[in-house]
């Protein structure tokens, strides 16, 4: 029965574990592309901020490292302003070289940073918070209240991205540009101001998720660590059908289908380890197929 | 003029990879001194490494053309090209003894409708669910990276089961190569298919549809004579299927066997191959000895200098920003420029 329950409790705390880093990522995307821009440089900005994050840990500390990865990311960030908002260049191609110079940029630096082996990379990294009582509760507690500080941060942020996009003035023309950027120039709105506003602070979130990976996660840095959570992410912007709940709910999906792997691994069923991998990629597919259709993306999403 | 902009952001590549490897620290001047060498510093490096990788990026540049083209992304090689190479093996291992050109045809088809098969799943989400097939294929890509490590530990696993990789194909499915040399007859096929799709583009009436839908869908279905949504489909099982292709021919000509990383990420390359030569098929051939001769150079540069080969994803990513770049000034110029730009499909 305890073991069932510690079962339980440990599957869904590897669902949150898997989730966080998607989440901050996927709710930095929800604004861009409520702006307009879909930003297929995700994956390159959460590699920028996972080596940053490293650099800034190893020379300084882990809250240092955090603010690294963030500057990253916005850095790249404003790459791709320039290009694809700026000279409105395509944004799917302009984002996927941006992710190709990260892989490429960072393999370069990292190399010469932590030597060729990379082995011995210890850093300073942070710990799960247990938030006192709530912790305890059964089953949920580990899960939820006994996290790294990231955890926190990202469900503290989904509130606040909620508000700025659905109630304030700001989003409501964040909102309108991603609709119809030409009636929004029209209203007064500065539309390029607002993409290139709204994909530097997607770029912040990817970073900070790149971060979380490295500092609150894995403890070290490796050559394309990212390994697509990034595109990922911009999947479960799809799936939580541009809104900050759904996005939290489309997260949480693919951490589950993620962490089934460690229940049954626990339970010692012989099934190829493989298959697990596939598992969260062939679920977001079908939920993309019975999502879509249902609800509207923004309708000036990738025009220049 | 367009010619001497994909010049200019080769060269701007090329600049951008040295200032960032002095500026990382590395000894940038034998860094490129080592990717020469090991691109065009001898016959054997020209012939069994340059011509070698570049047969690939041919095959799967000539795919991603004629998907963009169309106007559809396909971000999905990578895992076309396994789909591919999966079902090379396969039918690589169950050949032996028939002759040569039946069996390297059976393991040529067999990759070209696997790779079809597999951006199949994109097209159907796509025109039945609205699903974005940049986000598709994308994801498609992880899934066949699996399957690739799921048959090498399963079922096409070598005898013994020790190694993750498969037996090798049947001697009767390898390709001749080039006295002499690594140089395989799947050179002879990219360059063929590079004429098969430029006739395809550039004569025929399929084609000029196809210029009608990537130049603009709504309209070209408003005419009423063109079916915007077939002839994408068609261009996107068509990606696929050279994408697959190009995995049967890495299996027959140069592998002899299925493992993991087979791809040193060759579906992304392609994109660059492709956008660098606007599009154009027998510029696909150009560029992807270009760019085969930078992935052989970042081996060598890799063994020699310290240097990790991804660095050469800098030159791939600043020769897509310029083209890009240089495509969207042209855009805004003037309409007599305008007319002789090549437009990307939005």
């Amino acid at each position: 029965m305890t073991d069932s329950l510690g079962l339980i409790g440990g599957f869904l705390a590897a669902s949150v574990r898997v989730a966080t880093p998607l989440l901050l990522a996927a709710t930095g995307e929800t604004v861009a592309e409520r702006a307009g821009v879909i930003n297929l440089g995700l994956e390159g900005m959460m590699l920028a901020g996972a080596l940053a994050s490293a650099l800034g840990a190893a020379s300084v500390g882990p809250w240092t490292g955090v603010a690294f990865g963030m500057v990253a990311g916005m850095a790249l960030a404003g790459v791709f302003v320039l290009v694809a908002i700026g000279a409105r260049a395509d944004q799917i191609i302009s984002g996927t070289a941006l992710t190709l110079a990260a892989v490429g940029l960072t393999g370069m630096i990292y190399r010469r940073a932590f030597g060729a082996g990379g082995a011995g990379l210890n850093l300073a990294t942070l710990d799960a918070v247990r938030i006192p009582g709530l912790s305890r509760i059964p089953l949920v507690g580990p899960a939820l209240f006994d996290q790294p500080a990231p955890t926190y941060l990202s469900l503290l942020l989904l509130p606040i991205v909620w508000w700025v996009l659905f109630r304030s003035r700001l989003g409501l023309a964040l909102r309108a540009t991603g609709e119809s950027a030409a009636m929004a120039r029209t209203a007064g709105i500065r539309t390029g101001l607002m993409r290139a506003g709204a994909t530097v602070v997607g770029g912040a979130f990817a970073g900070l998720a790149g971060a979380t990976l490295v500092l609150a996660q894995v403890g070290t840095f490796a050559e394309r660590m990212t390994a697509g959570r990034g595109y990922v992410a911009i999947a479960i912007v799809v799936l939580g059908r541009w809104h900050p709940a759904g996005v939290a709910v489309a997260a949480l999906l693919f951490g589950a289908a993620t962490a089934l792997q460690f229940v049954f691994q626990s339970l010692g069923l012989a099934v190829p380890y493989q298959l697990f991998l596939m598992l969260p990629y062939g679920l977001t597919l079908l939920a993309l197929a019975g999502a879509v259709g249902r609800v509207r993306a923004p309708a000036d999403l990738g025009s220049s | 003029m367009r010619a001497r902009s994909s010049a200019a952001a080769l060269a701007l590549g090329l600049l951008a990879l040295a200032l960032s490897l002095h500026l990382a620290g590395y000894d940038a001047l034998a860094a490129l001194g080592a990717l020469w060498e090991g691109a065009f510093g001898s016959w054997y490096a020209l012939t069994s490494t340059t011509l070698v990788r570049a047969v690939p990026l041919i095959i799967i540049g000539l795919g991603i053309a004629l998907a963009f083209r169309s106007g559809a992304f396909n971000i999905g090689a990578e895992g076309q090209f396994y789909a591919g190479a999966i079902a090379a093996t396969w039918v690589g291992l169950h050949v032996a003894g028939r002759p040569a050109p039946v069996a390297i045809g059976a393991v040529w088809v067999a990759a070209a409708l696997a790779g079809m098969a597999w951006v199949a799943v994109p097209v159907l989400l796509k025109f039945r669910f609205g699903v974005l097939e940049v986000i598709s294929t994308l994801l498609l890509n992880f899934v066949a990276e699996a399957l690739v490590s799921l048959m090498v530990q399963g079922p096409l696993q070598e005898r013994q089961h020790i190694y993750p990789q498969s037996d090798p194909i049947a001697e009767a499915a390898r390709l001749s190569v080039l006295p002499g040399s690594r140089l395989h007859a799947g050179f002879a096929l990219a360059l063929g298919a590079a004429v098969v799709v430029w006739y395809l583009f550039a004569r025929t009436y399929w084609g000029f549809k196809l210029r009608a839908v990537g130049a603009g869908a709504q309209a070209a279905e408003i005419s009423g004579r063109i079916d915007a949504r077939r002839i994408t489909a068609v261009a996107l099982l068509g990606s696929g299927a050279l994408a697959g292709l190009a995995g049967g021919v890495e299996v027959s000509g140069v592998s002899y066997a299925l493992f993991q990383n087979l791809s040193p990420g060759y579906g992304f390359t392609a994109i660059a191959v492709a956008l660098l030569a606007r599009l154009h098929p027998l510029g696909v051939i150009a560029t992807g000895i270009l760019f085969g001769a930078l992935e052989a150079g970042a081996g060598a540069m890799q063994r020699d200098a310290g240097v990790p080969a991804v660095a050469v994803y800098v030159v791939e990513s600043v020769v897509i920003l310029v083209v890009l770049l240089a495509d969207a000034a042209q855009r805004r110029a003037p309409a007599a420029a305008k007319a002789a730009a090549i437009r990307l499909p939005a």
